[in-house]
Parts: structure tokens; sequence; C-alpha cells
């Protein structure tokens, strides 16, 4: 089972990778696809099993085809090169390196690999879930309606001819 | 067993390769996507903590981490649309104004 998650571990960063160097959002569309496929494989490496449903369905279901979606709709082609892309990339290389060193060091000193002991079983089945959703967090549940609700409207008002 | 850092390692390579694009990428389109990989990279460490700590609540973060992405890309995709309508462009450098 270890073996598996490093494999999916590397698939997952390769096409990470692809969606940040492709300069054609449909490549990195696509890409981001297998990224959010692996993921859920992740997920259920976890015991997660309802959320690497929900990933699936979701995320690489409904979000990526309405980014395919919107990408069709506008012909978004590729992505020329200017002068402030240049100076963007020269300046933020060593800051997003900087942040990566950074942010591995914290969590390889706050969580040492050594000492790896199995937890114990949860149980992420959508009956488990949906207990503590109904019981727990009933109010987000509920504001997270309502958001939607707003959500809904507002693409309809500014997907609109006029605004 | 898989310990729990290199579960957080991830994470933490996807979230800044997500930065990273959103520095590097001038598509608005690309740079949106790149906010999807950071939140993506997010709930991998909500369900990690989750599984380690041996507690349910790290799920249902991620389960609201979903539904607020959702909104989010149809409000988002909704703005682009709009943009794309007045500038006839998607290259965030077209839209530096406040102005529409």
């Amino acid at each position: 089972m270890d073996i598996l998650f490093y494999i999916v571990a590397a698939v997952s960063i390769l096409a990470a990778l692809n969606v940040v160097l492709q300069r054609t959002p449909v490549y990195s569309a696509l890409s981001l696809i297998v990224v959010l496929c692996s993921l859920a494989v992740v997920y259920l490496l976890l015991g997660a099993e309802f959320m690497a449903v929900l990933q699936v369905i979701i995320y690489a279901g409904a979000i990526m085809v309405l980014f395919v979606f919107v990408i069709m709709l506008l012909n978004a082609g590729h992505e020329v090169p200017s002068q402030r892309s240049r100076f963007a990339k020269w300046l933020g290389a060593p800051i997003v390196a900087a942040f990566l060193v950074e942010m591995l060091m914290a969590v390889w000193n706050q969580f040492p690999a050594s000492g790896a002991t199995r937890p114990p079983r949860l149980d992420g089945s959508p009956a488990a879930i949906g207990h503590l959703l109904f019981r727990s967090y009933v109010l987000p549940f509920e504001v997270t309606s309502i958001l939607i609700l707003v959500a809904v409207l507002g693409a309809v008002v500014l997907a609109k001819k006029e605004f | 067993m898989v310990p729990l850092s290199h579960y957080l390692a991830l994470s933490v390579i996807l979230f800044v390769l997500g930065a990273a694009g959103f520095v590097f990428r001038r598509n608005i389109i690309t740079v949106f996507m790149c906010i999807e990989l950071m939140l993506n990279a997010v709930n991998l460490a909500f369900i990690a903590f989750s599984r380690f700590l041996g507690n349910l609540d790290g799920q249902l973060f991620v389960f609201f981490v979903i539904v607020v992405a959702a909104a989010e890309a149809a409000v988002g995709l909704a703005i682009i649309i709009a943009l794309h309508r007045h500038r006839q462009s998607l290259n965030i450098e077209d839209v530096d104004s406040m102005k529409m």
C-alpha cells in the first residue's frame, strides 16, 4: 500500500508541474484533472472514501467541466510572454523556492518521520460523515446553502449581457 | 505505513506549485486553476490530519471547502466571461485598472 502512495504522489506532482508550465489553458485544465483524480486515490488510501467520491464527482466532474467549457467558449489560446511576465519569473522564482524550502523544513521539524505508529482506523463512510454533518455542523450547512444561492444569483447576474 | 510528514510534504509541494503558477502565468483562467490547485493541497493536509489525529472533523472541513470552491468557480468564471466581453482579452496585464 505504501508504494501506491509514492506512485500517486509522483503522478500528482508531475501533473501539477504540467499545470504550471503549460502555456495553453486546455492542457493545464486536463493536467489539473489528473491531479484531482490522483488526490482522490490518496484520500482513499487515507480512509476518506466519501471525500474521494466527492473529489471525483464535484471537482473532477462539475468544476473542471465548467473550466473546460469556459476555455472553449472564450477560445483561450496560447499565452504570449511579455516584458512584465519575464520580470515576474525573475523575481518570483527565488521567492517561490524560498517558500517551498521554508514550508518543507517546518513540516520536517514539526512532524519527524520516525516512529510511524499506525493510527486507529477512522470511519470515513457517508453514514459517519452525515451523522457529524447533521448533528454538529447543521448551522454551517445551512449557511452554505445561502452561499450557494448567492453564488448562483451572482453568476447569472455577472454573465448577463449588461451589468 | 506512510508517515504524516510525507502527506504534508506532498501537500506543501502542490501548494507551492499552485502559488508559482499564480505568479508566473499570465492567462487569467490558468491563474484561476492554480487557485484550485492550492485549495486541493489544503484539502489533502486536512484529510491527512483527520486520519492521523483520529478526528472526523477534518473531513467535514474538506466537504465545506469543496462546496465553497464550487461556488467560487461559478462566480469567478462568470467574472472572467464578463471581463472577456469588455476587454476582449484574457491576459491579466490588460486588467490592471479598477475601472471596467
